[in-house]
């Protein structure tokens, strides 16, 4: 089914449409997604070269079993044999991927399984990005916390002994400015032993700032690395710079940052040269900076707020299994995150093969914690949620689950040095 | 075993010559150490101590078996302090195995960060226990800088390649007057088997238990060949020829004088 991301929300005036449509049908209208924005840094870097050259050069079509055969059989995998893992001919070698999978997922990381819990502090955006229920012309109850809140919020949240946090916002200079981020990164690390942030990217000071108030891991989805597709999905805001966000991560690392997360969201373009862009993405960085530690996620689009229409066409989970046993095999040290996009069903199954990270007790609304752990009406203002989750286990759900798997839960094994 | 073969490390007497790895951590896994593999050392990430299941890990260790807390996560010298001094603040012990890593993929260890560590924790009190890549001139640095023991990897981490630097270790034991651990990468009793037969005074081992079919029986395993290993070197192995039989004929026989 193909995907139909644009409607009009009917509270909108006549001119706000009228500039939306325009944005919508006029390529004209829109910025060159090359071109900088003020105050965006430009670091000297060959990573975007080094993977976009071999994402060009990604004929999947011509790999045949032989190639995959070959690729499973050898030691180290090469990017081509990388590649031939991706490509259709390897579909028919699934179990057999996932079986070297789960031996290099056990050698490295042994069976145990990170949990952690994302928790959005403000829902505001300046982007159009048409498949997101965030984005500025979808109307959505918005709200941005203030600090009491957010303390509220995080105390139910280590009330569930939930020791990593992920803080969320959306793409907002304006409301959810580095200083706010900043001093809620400042609460996080009262509650929570480690604090990840999925922001807006931000220049190099500014992640030396952020890492600097207790931040210590960045995770900045490329959505698509098909520049093409990402213009015509992203169609106005500081997103809309393909290049600035590509860098985002060698930024956070030079500002300090422990850990940096890829991904490409699944479903807005060809998902194997975006799984293969992504992987090189982390492959390429990681030479460069060898001490950092990386991760990988595949989410896969969701409906959202207003559009139940939006899903990941042709990524089905067989697709996304493909892809992550790719990923386990080409990158073995790395981290892979299944987020509650996901059915339980799929995550107690790819926890047992690639993945070593799942979220648990998941709201990607703003302000509800409290009521969807305890049933609880909340007396505080709640913000509508970025996508439909599909798997709602609370953490001890969870902590049970991947137990009865033969696999150990682990809260957090990470000091703030 | 013969009962005065001591492992002596920083003054502290061990009867077991295996040392638990800390890689894969799972309470089956230190039963099993401890129970078959007769482990009196048990090493444990400071980074997977410090949270809420801290109590539960830390009270699970029997007395008379000693904590080895390890650095791991640490990427230079100033962090393993850190980690060290939280170790012993969350009870650990002043046992510390020193673990420094700038490399995320392959997780070798950097000597030079691993040789400053070595002088600032021993001057604190520590025993030092350094894990290092086997390189003469930095286990020499080691030595004086304080250490107690020196670490040398036989493998990568987790590889279960086994002694890959089987050479550089031998040199380690020829040339270093300390306990030399084999620590990383032994994937099977008979790579700890040799490694004791070379000289070494101890196996340090972790994936190759925790990735086998039964904990119990591998770790039962490893004992026996650590032993074995163990009174191989002590008795002295016999010679080995090298080429051909040994001529019944000495050489020196024309001499005279």
């Amino acid at each position: 089914m193909k995907n139909h991301y644009l409607f009009d929300s009917e509270s909108l005036s006549q001119a706000i449409i009228e500039k939306k449509h325009r944005l919508e049908n006029d390529p004209s209208a829109r910025k060159n997604i090359m071109d900088y924005l003020p105050g965006m840094e430009r670091i000297d870097s060959d990573v975007c070269g080094d993977v976009m050259e071999q994402v060009s050069r990604f004929d999947y079509a011509r790999y045949t079993e032989r190639d995959v055969r070959e690729a499973l059989l050898s030691e180290n995998c090469s990017i081509d044999d990388f590649m031939a893992l991706l490509s259709p001919a390897a579909e028919p070698y699934l179990e057999a991927m996932c079986w070297k999978a789960q031996a290099i997922t056990g050698r490295y990381f042994g069976n145990t399984v990170y949990l952690f819990t994302p928790l959005y502090i403000a829902n505001y955006c300046e982007n159009y990005c048409v498949y997101c229920g965030f984005n500025c012309y979808n109307q959505i109850r918005r709200v941005k916390l203030t600090m009491a809140q957010i303390q509220h919020e995080m105390e139910i949240i280590a009330g569930q002994n939930i020791e990593e946090i992920l803080l969320l916002t959306g793409e907002s200079h304006v409301q959810s400015s580095i200083t706010y981020i900043g001093e809620a990164c400042k609460l996080a690390r009262k509650y929570f032993r480690m604090v990840g942030l999925e922001v807006y990217p931000v220049n190099t000071d500014d992640y030396r700032f952020l890492h600097e108030c207790g931040a210590d891991y960045v995770t900045v989805f490329q959505e698509t690395y098909d520049t093409v597709q990402y213009e015509a999905l992203h169609l106005c805001g500081h997103k809309r710079v393909w290049p600035y966000r590509f860098d985002a991560q060698e930024r956070a690392l030079r500002g300090g940052m422990r850990g940096v997360g890829f991904s490409a969201l699944l479903g807005l373009s060809d998902f194997r040269k975006d799984a293969l862009a992504g992987a090189l993405h982390v492959y390429y960085l990681q030479r460069k900076y060898p001490h950092a530690e990386m991760s990988l996620s595949c989410p896969r689009l969701r409906p959202i707020v207003n559009n139940s229409r939006i899903n990941p066409q042709d990524v089905h989970e067989r697709q996304l299994c493909q892809i992550l046993c790719a990923y386990r095999i080409f990158l073995p040290f790395v981290g892979i995150t299944v987020s509650s996009r996901e059915k339980a069903s799929f995550r107690n199954g790819i926890v047992k093969i690639a993945a070593t990270k799942v979220s648990a007790s998941v709201s990607t609304g703003v302000g509800d914690h409290e009521s969807k752990y305890t049933g609880k009406n909340s007396e505080q203002a709640q913000g509508d949620e970025q996508f439909e989750i599909n798997d709602s286990r609370s953490m001890a759900e969870m902590r049970r689950d991947i137990a009865r798997e033969g696999l150990q839960p682990v809260l957090n094994d990470y000091l703030y040095v | 075993m013969q009962n005065d073969d001591k492992l002596v490390i920083g003054g502290h007497e061990f009867y077991s010559r295996f040392i638990l790895g800390s890689g894969k951590y799972s309470m089956q896994l230190l039963e099993a150490a401890i129970r078959d593999a007769g482990a009196e050392i048990i090493t444990l990430a400071i980074r997977r101590a410090n949270n809420k299941e801290k109590d539960s890990i830390l009270s699970y260790i029997p007395s008379g078996v000693t904590l080895l807390p390890n650095t791991s996560g640490a990427r230079d010298a100033a962090e393993a302090v850190r980690i060290a001094r939280l170790g012993r603040e969350l009870g650990c012990g002043d046992f510390v195995k020193i673990e420094i890593m700038r490399d995320s993929k392959y997780l070798l260890p950097d000597n030079a960060e691993t040789i400053r560590a070595t002088e600032l924790l021993a001057r604190e009190g520590f025993v030092c226990m350094p894990y290092m890549y086997p390189d003469l001139y930095a286990a020499r640095d080691l030595v004086n800088a304080g250490a107690a023991t020196i670490m040398p990897l036989a493998a990568p981490i987790g590889s279960n390649k086994g002694l890959a630097t089987r050479e550089f270790i031998r040199i380690l034991i020829d040339e270093i007057d300390l306990p030399i651990i084999v620590d990383a990468g032994i994937g099977r009793p008979s790579q700890a088997c040799e490694a004791m037969e070379m000289g070494a005074a101890a196996i340090m081992a972790n994936t190759a238990l925790a990735t086998s079919g039964n904990l119990s029986l591998m770790a039962s395993a490893f004992r026996m060949a650590i032993e074995a290993g163990r009174k191989a070197y002590l008795a002295g192995l016999g010679r080995v020829v090298a080429r051909g039989a040994v001529a019944s004929d000495p050489l020196t026989g024309f001499l005279r004088d």
